[in-house]
């Protein structure tokens, strides 16, 4: 897929929890957003934060065909982040995408999928969920959160499917962390996509593998360039070191050389 | 347009503008943003003897106007360059230079002679400059005994324009890059990175994995600068300045001290078009001052 860099208008920017904003962007000049699949990511340069130097990578949360609008879910973490989540709607924010793999969708549409998602690793889900829904088939969520306040988008992925969730602290769904959830004890699945902390993807995979169930994770790993140059943000796999950026994010974890 | 072209040794650029070896890839990475023919020259990644994994993951940390990274010269060997590389990338039309590195001198005089070979790659860039490998690397650029004698070696073996990328982790460069220049060196580029250190005070370790790592960004133009002013004063041979390059003005500043030419590294990380932007403004430069090439700035403080 041909990558761009470009400036995008701010339509706009909603706080959904005072840690996370929602951003959404169109094209300045009405023209058609170029085309990004679940599992993409965007390189967004952060203007007027003097101590980030570097863009940062964020995933594509949802692609709203209608409104020709790109939204970037917005995890407040650094000065970066923070600077980022002050835009406000008629500004311009510039950035190159689409960059790196897509999860890889299978052909049986009653494939049982179930999309797993920690924290801000709920942000590609929703996509993914949505072309999956789209294309007929029928995912399943497992939302979770530290509590009831940081899930986030829930009733977007209710429009998608069945959603679980549950809280660290209990306020909703049960209490616990996902792996700990009863439908994964109760329910069959054949296809399991995760992103979120790295110990809970680790989590879910051992379950993925436990239960001879295919297994796709987005990595986070720490990055630069974005596009494969600068081999800073390697995931040691089966096939030796591989740049995040460009050969993931997303990978099957049989590639991976995680302890599960 | 002002005249822009410049010579590095025998090698004739259309412009004094060059992309770093190991932010650029192999060129193609950027092909999606730029018209790569449009460089002065490419020069890719760092490559070796041997297939080389690197170094373990983190590899990077952003630092105030910079970042450390600690790759360690990541890449699948020379043979795998000329075999699967080198047929896509030979038909770019700019001058394709590679960046040769080596743990020992037989390793970078082997790799040398293989690169050598091939028709399409005018010129190599000797890297006795990585901070970030245990053995070899910079080693070699911290003496001048020692890179006299790695620039001798190749020398023999190397018959096009050999470049000779030097450390700035040394007292004085001067001295390096007059020993190298009097083993035959056709011109040296600096700088590398500069060692350096950051560390997570929450898990109250280095961020690296390797501890330290190369410094570059903007951080570190004004030691590129100094540097590279005082190696054109020392030396007869075209210097290449680098370090730290965010803006034509950036690059200007290092041809008006000395630099016959310049490369960008960092900065293709946050703009993948800001090489083609630095020729546009060299060349805006010398007409907005009058001049009608490019040599009229080179070396005049």
């Amino acid at each position: 897929m041909k990558k761009h860099i470009l400036d995008l208008k701010v339509t706009e920017n909603s706080r959904l929890h005072k840690n996370y904003v929602l951003l959404k962007f169109t094209t300045i000049d009405g023209s058609p957003l170029p085309l990004m699949e679940p599992g993409q990511f965007a390189e967004v340069r952060v203007d007027g934060s003097p101590s980030t130097f570097l863009r940062r990578p964020i995933s594509i949360n949802y692609i709203d065909k209608t409104k020709n609008e790109l939204w970037l879910l917005i995890q407040l973490v650094g000065d970066g982040t923070r600077k980022l989540s002050t835009v406000t709607p008629g500004e311009t924010v510039n950035m190159v995408l689409p960059l790196g793999n897509t999860f890889t969708i299978p052909e049986e549409k009653t494939t049982r999928m179930l999309l797993i998602g920690g924290g801000v690793g709920t942000a590609p889900m929703l996509y993914l969920g949505s072309i999956l829904k789209q294309q007929g088939y029928n995912p399943s969520f497992l939302l979770g959160a530290r509590s009831a306040a940081d899930i986030l988008q829930l009733n977007e992925f209710k429009t998608l499917g069945e959603v679980f969730l549950t809280t660290e602290d209990g306020s909703l769904g049960e209490k616990g962390y996902v792996t700990q959830h009863s439908v994964l004890m109760k329910s069959k699945f054949d296809k399991i996509y995760t992103c979120g902390p790295k110990p809970m993807m680790v989590a879910v995979a051992q379950y993925a593998n436990a239960h001879d169930i295919d297994c796709e994770v987005s990595l986070e790993n720490t990055m630069a360039c974005g596009i494969g140059a600068c081999l800073c943000c390697v995931e040691n796999t089966k096939d030796g070191h591989v740049c995040v950026c460009k050969e993931g994010p997303v990978f099957n974890t049989n590639k991976l050389l995680w302890q599960i | 347009m002002a005249d822009l072209n410049i010579k590095i040794g025998s090698l004739a650029l259309k412009n004094p503008v060059m992309t770093a070896s190991g932010t650029f890839g192999y060129g193609l990475e950027f092909a999606d943003f730029i018209d790569l023919s449009q460089l002065g020259a490419i020069i890719v990644k760092g490559t070796t003897l041997h297939h080389r994994e690197g170094n373990p993951y983190p590899r990077m940390a952003e630092t105030p106007s910079g970042m450390l990274n600690a790759v360690g010269l990541q890449n699948k060997g020379v043979d795998y360059f000329i075999q699967e590389i080198y047929p896509k990338i030979k038909d770019i039309d700019t001058h394709m230079i590679v960046n040769v590195s080596g743990s020992t001198i037989d390793d970078y005089v082997a790799t040398a002679e293989k690169i050598a070979a091939l028709e399409k790659i005018p010129a190599i860039e000797l890297n006795i400059s990585c901070p970030n490998v245990k053995e070899g690397g910079m080693a070699f650029g911290t003496s001048c005994k020692s890179a006299g004698s790695v620039v001798k070696a190749v020398r023999k073996v190397y018959p096009k324009t050999l470049i000779v990328k030097l450390s700035p982790n040394v007292t004085n460069i001067a001295e390096i890059a007059q020993s190298v220049e009097a083993e035959g060196a056709d011109s040296v580029s600096l700088i590398n990175t500069l060692l350096g250190m950051a560390v997570d005070i929450e898990r109250r370790k280095p961020v690296l994995s390797t501890i330290t790592g190369g410094l570059s960004g903007a951080c570190v133009k004004p030691i590129a600068l100094r540097m590279v002013w005082q190696v054109a004063k020392a030396v007869k041979i075209p210097v290449i300045g680098l370090g730290g390059i965010m803006s034509a003005s950036d690059a200007i500043e290092f041809l008006l001290v000395g630099a016959t030419a310049v490369q960008i590294g960092t900065a293709n990380f946050i703009d993948p078009q800001i090489s083609v932007k630095v020729i546009k403004g060299i060349d805006n430069y010398l007409i907005q001052h009058g001049y009608n090439s490019v040599q009229d700035i080179i070396g005049i403080i």
